[in-house]
């Protein structure tokens, strides 16, 4: 049964009723306490994304990060084991590290020196007679979240009895393996990130990314400054084949060039893109033969898909993009741009390329997220009026259908990606 | 040691009062109100074509063709972002913050006939719908000296911001 959100009920409703198939209220982004249920019931429930197996080159090294609002440091212990634990001291609550990355043998508190593992395990602590009796040491190691990766894809969770991964991603590793193939061959690697924040709320962002409807819209500046063969492939808002799938579980896939969906697939029509031409010319001067090139030149731009997963992340086209909630109108983004990592003389001129690429276009004075991020601070701002006016994801509601594969279709420009994170957030935030 | 300490106390012992420093400190106060009015056509013009703006992410270095960074632009680049800028469809640039920045601190580095070097410290306060926002910064500056002061030219800007690594806010202006 739908529920009509009228100017009455609009503060009553429980927040799992706000969300109502073809409409959302705009109290899912204003109301403090629907964000302090999110926290509980969705980011300390459900696997989120801490990083990416090359964030972890060797053992010992180490990335803090955030699981909700919770700090954590993801590690590789001397055996290459992945943990997650929390950044918090178990004696009087201090951080007990501060550096982005590194490499470590463990963790000592600053304040008292007490002193954990690279697997959180309490390794000692200063003058031990006070506890003689009192605890066990082997009950004080660093909280641990359930940490497990698919192809270097590395989440975490603070829910000891969730699913495996692979169940949560479901149908999600298809579109995970067409993504890593833009590697050309070689695994993907971090080469940068980029960081900014916005004043809105973390679903906006988790929203836009299988948004194709503002691409051509906000990205217009954007649009203007590249070349005609990019802007070219860029133009899906008519194709047909450019589609949206809902994956189950929150997650959709959005296809913004259909030709790049599956990398490898190329029946050698299409021809690189004239930008490239300087590249080209260095790969082939380092003996890199034409196959490899071609290859190599092709995933330039990444895949030609969105893939966005529930709660925090997505691989959306050349790069990661992780959402962190920091309150109800604060939210953390990262873009980490990826390259393959390869011999050098492969590997250098072409990550070169991909940082330019990407510095175009993402991070804050990119020629597309400060666009990107004005437009969700407005939707923060405008949210704010006339709460029983409902956000609208009704569109390509008239045109769904379901694919072969079960999964619900439809245009790329529609908002079948919006409903199918919006079902898994209802789902969610129903459970006490 | 005593060359490293002298080094370091005086850097390159030119005063800042050198008349070559008072017109590269010149032609940087002339950037940053051309910067803060929002004349981008006019602040393009105030560099070399072979000149590189750069606001690095890590700020410890000086090789930023091998790193991602948050804006490397060369002149085609600063071409784009100044048409970005003024031409009306960039959402964040037509509604972007109202800026007031101080360039000062000034350290001069190195000092040739035509090409000076110094740093400085750059405090720039973004005002927008109710929000201030800091943006504090180490700027490098590499000048070449025309043969007046109207012919000088920015070849380098690298804005080393302190928060860099951290989360900024996204811009629609530029440091």
């Amino acid at each position: 049964m739908t529920i009509e959100f009228t100017a009455g009920n609009i503060h009553d409703l429980a927040p799992a009723d706000l969300v109502q198939g073809d409409r959302v209220a705009g109290r899912i982004y204003t109301d403090p306490e629907i964000f302090e249920l999110e926290m509980k019931n969705i980011f300390e429930k459900t696997w989120v994304w801490v990083a990416h197996e090359s964030e972890l080159p060797k053992p010992g090294s180490f990335k803090s990060t955030y699981v909700g609002r919770n700090a954590v440091i993801v590690t590789k212990d001397r055996k290459g084991a992945i943990h997650t634990l929390v950044n918090r001291c178990r004696h009087r609550g201090a951080s007990v590290c501060e550096q982005r990355t590194g490499n470590a043998n463990g963790f000592t508190c600053p304040y008292h020196a007490w002193s954990y593992s690279l697997d959180g395990k309490l390794r000692g602590i200063p003058y031990p007679e006070g506890y003689e009796g009192v605890m066990n040491k082997e009950d004080m190691g660093l909280q641990k979240l359930r940490t497990e990766s698919y192809r270097g894809l590395i989440f975490a969770t603070f829910n000891q009895d969730a699913e495996p991964l692979e169940e949560f991603l479901g149908d999600v590793t298809l579109w995970a393996d067409h993504f890593l193939k833009q590697g050309a061959g070689y695994p993907l690697k971090v080469i940068g990130t980029q960081r900014f924040k916005f004043n809105g709320n973390w679903k906006i962002q988790l929203e836009n990314t299988t948004d194709g409807y503002h691409f051509p819209i906000v990205h217009r500046s954007w649009m203007a400054t590249v070349d005609a063969e990019t802007a070219d492939m860029l133009s899906f808002m008519t194709d047909p084949e450019s589609t949206c799938h809902d994956l189950g579980n929150g997650h959709s896939v959005m296809h913004m060039v259909p030709e790049h969906i599956d990398l490898d697939v190329d029946d050698g029509t299409e021809p690189l893109q004239a930008r490239f031409d300087g590249l080209v010319a260095e790969l082939k001067q380092a003996g890199v033969d034409d196959v490899e090139i071609r290859k190599l030149v092709r995933s330039m731009h990444g895949t030609g898909s969105n893939l966005n997963l529930f709660p925090n992340v997505g691989l959306s086209s050349a790069f990661f993009r992780v959402l962190r909630p920091v309150s109800v109108d604060e939210t953390v983004i990262e873009h980490v741009a990826l390259g393959p990592d390869a011999p050098p003389e492969i590997a250098e001129p072409v990550i070169r390329e991909r940082m330019r690429i990407h510095e175009h276009f993402q991070g804050p004075f990119g020629f597309g997220t400060p666009d990107d991020a004005e437009g969700w601070a407005r939707v923060q701002r405008g949210a704010q009026a006339s709460p029983e006016m409902p956000i609208m994801v009704n569109r390509g509601l008239n045109r769904e259908y379901k694919a072969p594969e079960g999964w619900v279709t439809s245009h790329s420009t529609d908002e079948t990606g919006m409903r199918a994170a919006y079902a898994k957030w209802k789902e969610m935030m129903s459970n006490d | 040691m005593t060359e490293i300490l002298e080094s370091s106390v005086t850097g390159s012992g030119v005063s800042v009062s050198d008349p070559r420093i008072v017109r590269t400190i010149n032609l940087i106060w002339r950037e940053a109100d051309l910067l803060d009015r929002k004349d981008y056509s006019a602040w393009g013009q105030l560099y070399a074509e072979d000149a590189l703006y750069v606001i690095p992410i890590d700020t410890s270095i000086e090789d930023f063709d091998n790193v991602l960074n948050l804006v490397y632009d060369d002149a085609r680049m600063r071409a784009l972002r100044i048409q970005r800028f003024t031409e009306g469809y960039a959402i964040s640039a037509v509604d972007s913050a109202r800026t007031v920045r101080t360039v000062s601190r000034f350290v001069p580095g190195s000092a040739s006939e035509d090409m000076m070097t110094l740093r400085a410290a750059q405090i720039l306060v973004a005002y927008k719908r109710g929000t201030y926002d800091i943006w504090a910064a180490d700027v490098d500056f590499q000048i070449r000296l025309g043969d007046e002061p109207t012919s000088d030219r920015i070849v380098k800007k690298v804005v080393r911001l302190v928060d860099a690594e951290d989360m900024v806010p996204a811009a629609g202006f530029l440091l």
